[in-house]
């Protein structure tokens, strides 16, 4: 078996700074194979796909492509002994101002030893033969920016696919993918398979992870945490494998909700979606649970008026709710911890008050004059409250540490009284010390609210919430109370068996 | 005051190596430099020419920057709100060539014609929100554009000629229209300050123009979320702010103003004259840039725009009386400009704000 492996990986090792993000890393992968690779955020995914595509160096261990040793120094360099990759942002692969066809052949128009002039026939020539090889049905004269997600991923591919390469790394190449559009890229995928690419496939998503794999490996902290290749795949084990053993016991005093506060029915987040049913109550606490990319964020940001779901409705407090605005939720008492504070809920030029005031305004206002006064004793509370550590309310958010700037942003919706609080990724890059006072903060003070807490890591769903639910694939497909979870149960639907679920 | 609340309530993290760089030498310079710099300025000018440091110096100086400054305000609440305004320059010589046309050929009163101008300011600002906002034109194209729209439009209803009273119309007949005085006395009355006729009208606008959108940014609440919108577009959505209807208001306050210092343009010229106003655009922005460096803002704010108006005229009358050529003139603005950019963005970005 040793002698058909194709691209071989022993002990890789990486730190960046103190930060170890690899800690030896030993794979092989197969010519003719699709070896799908898993792991949550922070597991060392992209720094692995980084170091195979010649874009960061290993600190330790080494590569082999076929007998020869592989250190490649730069991208170009991986390009040419035969490893490509496709990043996961699809304009990477592609120029939008150029066609399709010189898009194709892009990389031939760079080598040495080409003439300054090109002949646009040739182009054309090189780029139908490229095509018709991996049966790329688009018109090779349309702008590059005419295409759809989909065929500007089929063009990268396809470009990729130019050099005859040995290995070929596809990053997440369906996360901007509709399920339609993805099945044409699993057919393009079949047909490297078939031409004897090894082909490393990185993604979260179960349906894909289920539609193409023939063998899984499942990365954990920077380690190997499992590989399946028995088939049936264990799909489950994978998973697990991926999200860690340490589950299962929590200290939490589970409460019940003491009445309804919010009722959705029929909604339905994405085409092709199930429609599901949500109902949350005051005083308990829910976490949502799922892999990358099953629609967390986006129930999120529909209950916050940023999107509109295609059908169902909501109410709150037994009344309509629909909001078109975060304007509008936000006068109804329904707030959002955004996921990624630094793009959606820290404003950088501002200090730790004007940050924790910043929705709230008009109530901290007099005649439209902002009362300075009123919203530092406020911000003073909260500080706190939460134990951030600065040095007063009057710190610039870009000396606090990661916890304590989330911190600001939790205690910016705490500051005031709502219906509803959900928290998306709320003790993402937070320490364990802020992660316990944030969840603290956040038991104590629900009772008179619904509280919806999205997370990716099970664990903190164990340790924080009365009740958990499942998504997978856009839809809620499971739900359990935190005092008798079914482990093996939960892992299922997390691997995204609903079938199992609903027989 | 804030230290013995803060010790109360706040979880205390003594990091001495902060406190000790907050007070640092650098932190001074960073802080203080700039004023310090426009001090040194005066006295230094003060000594080395006769008649620099007179009542009547200081107002001249002021009536120099008054137009541009006003302008630079304007541009200021763009730049708050993340956005900039390359038409400001042509807004005020439309309002201009405007309030000339009503008074001396629609034949109107000095109020016509500046409700007339505010309009236009009104409106042109209006149309830039609205291109920017809703048809997603990169700011500073739609304003180049809108610039040159201008700069052609002013010139449409008199064919290309300036505008004064007596002036041969396209149709042969005289404008029978004139200047009104009270107009007039926008550019060219003085107020009594101490000593009798010291201190002109459009300096008194500036000064009023400059603490009303000072106050407007830095104490009402929609200055704050015009901040927030500049800062981090995303996160102000997030917490519940109309993000477009900031951005459009801060262009309509770029116009207005804009229209404003046309006017006063018009008042102290007495006619619409199509070749004047050709530097205000970058002067104003010269402006509100180099006030991103003062009292170590990094951002726009009006404060430091209305020094950054005044340095610039320090700077060129100081050096217009030690007798130094006009056409060196903009050379001194251009370098005063990259040393405060260079001050505002290589000293303070590496501090991390």
């Amino acid at each position: 078996m040793v002698e058909d492996a194709t691209f071989r990986i022993a002990g890789l090792g990486k730190s960046f700074g103190p930060n170890e993000v690899l800690r030896g890393i030993s794979l092989e992968l197969r010519a003719g194979e699709v070896t799908v690779l898993m792991g949550a955020n922070g597991a060392g995914k992209s720094t692995l796909v980084k170091i195979m595509s010649g874009i960061h160096r290993a600190d330790s261990g080494s590569m082999s492509l076929g007998a020869l040793p592989f250190a490649p120094a730069t991208p170009a360099e991986a390009m040419r002994a035969g490893v490509v990759t496709v990043h996961q942002n699809i304009d990477d692969g592609v120029v939008g101002m150029l066609d399709v066809a010189t898009n194709l052949i892009l990389d031939r128009l760079n080598g040495a030893g080409r003439g300054t002039f090109f002949n646009p026939r040739r182009i054309r020539r090189e780029a139908r033969e490229v095509a018709s090889r991996m049966g790329l049905a688009i018109d090779l004269s349309a702008d590059v920016t005419e295409l759809s997600l989909a065929d500007r991923q089929m063009v990268a591919i396809a470009r990729a696919m130019a050099h005859e390469p040995k290995v070929m790394i596809l990053d997440e190449p369906t996360s901007s993918l509709s399920s339609s559009e993805a099945e044409r890229l699993f057919a393009l995928v079949e047909r490297l398979r078939a031409r004897g690419v090894a082909i490393l496939y990185i993604s979260h998503r179960m349906s894909d992870i289920r539609r193409v794999a023939d063998r899984i490996i499942s990365l954990r902290d920077g380690r190997i945490a499992g590989l399946f290749e028995d088939k049936p795949l264990d799909y489950e084990g994978a998973v697990n494998a991926m999200l860690g053993q340490n589950l299962g016991v929590s200290g939490i005093a589970s409460q019940t909700a003491t009445r309804p506060i919010f009722a959705a029915s029929g909604l339905k987040l994405a085409e092709g979606a199930q429609p599901f049913s949500l109902e949350l109550g005051a005083g308990e606490v829910v976490a949502v649970t799922g892999l990358v990319g099953v629609g967390k964020t986006r129930l999120a940001e529909t209950l916050f008026g940023i999107h509109s779901p295609l059908t169902g409705e909501m109410h709150l407090d037994g009344q309509a709710y629909a909001p078109a605005t975060p304007a509008e939720a936000i006068r109804r008492g329904v707030f959002l911890v955004a996921k990624d504070r630094a793009k959606t809920g820290i404003v950088p030029d501002f200090n730790i008050y004007e940050n924790m005031s910043l929705p709230f305004l008009p109530r901290f206002s007099h005649f439209g004059v902002a009362r300075r006064q009123a919203e530092r004793a406020a911000a003073r509370r909260q500080i706190a409250d939460l134990k951030v550590v600065c040095r007063s309310e009057r710190d610039d958010l870009a000396t606090l540490s990661g916890g304590n700037q989330q911190k600001v942003t939790v205690a910016r919706w705490l500051s005031q009284s709502s219906r509803m609080l959900i928290l998306d990724e709320p003790f993402q890059g937070v320490d364990i010390a802020a992660r316990h006072d944030i969840a603290t903060k956040l038991r104590e003070s629900a009772a008179e609210r619904a509280t919806l807490l999205f997370l990716t890591e099970l664990d903190e769903a164990l340790e924080t919430a009365d009740r958990i639910l499942v998504m997978s694939e856009h839809t809620i497909v499971g739900e359990h109370l935190n005092r008798d979870v079914d482990m093996d149960r939960l892992l299922a639907e997390v691997a995204g068996g609903r079938a199992e679920y609903a027989a | 005051m804030n230290s013995d609340l803060a010790g109360k309530s706040v979880t205390e993290a003594p990091r001495s190596e902060d406190v000790g760089v907050r007070f640092s030498a650098r932190n001074l310079a960073i802080r203080y430099g700039f004023l310090a710099l426009l001090a040194g300025l005066i006295v230094f000018f003060s000594l080395a020419t006769r008649g620099f440091a007179s009542p009547q110096a200081a107002v001249f100086i002021l009536q120099s920057v008054s137009i541009t400054g006003i302008l630079a305000l304007g541009v200021t609440a763009t730049l708050v709100v993340g956005g900039f305004d390359l038409s400001i320059g042509s807004i005020a010589t439309s309002a201009m060539m405007a309030a000339a046309y009503v008074m001396v050929i629609l034949e109107q009163n000095a109020f016509v014609a500046v409700v007339a101008c505010l309009a236009i300011g009104a409106l042109v600002g209006l149309i830039n929100g609205l291109i920017i906002c809703y048809m997603r034109v990169p700011d500073l194209l739609a304003t180049l554009g809108m610039m040159f729209l201008l700069i052609g439009l002013q010139r449409i209803p008199t064919e290309g000629r300036s505008i004064a009273a007596g002036m041969t119309l396209p149709d042969g007949s005289t404008a029978e229209g004139t200047f009104s005085a009270a107009f007039l006395a926008l550019g060219r009355h003085r107020f009594d300050f101490f000593i009798e006729n010291l201190v002109p009208a459009a300096v008194v606008v500036l000064i009023v123009l400059a603490v009303l959108i000072w106050f407007f940014l830095e104490y009402t609440r929609f200055g704050r979320m015009m901040y927030a919108v500049g800062s981090n577009e995303r996160a102000a959505e997030f917490a519940g702010a109309p993000v477009k209807a900031y951005k459009i208001w801060a262009y309509v306050i770029s116009g207005v103003f804009a229209s404003i210092g046309g006017i006063l343009l018009a008042a102290r010229l007495g006619r619409g004259d199509i070749a004047s106003g050709n530097n205000l655009l970058l002067d104003a922005v010269a402006a509100a840039l180099i006030g991103f460096a003062v009292l170590g803002a990094a951002k726009p704010n009006a404060f430091g725009t209305a020094i950054g108006a005044l340095f610039v005229g320090v700077l060129l009358q100081g050096l217009t009386m030690m007798n130094v050529p006009y056409y060196t003139q903009d050379f001194v603005k251009g370098a005063v400009l990259v040393v405060a950019l260079v001050f505002t963005f290589a000293l303070l970005g590496r501090n991390g704000r």
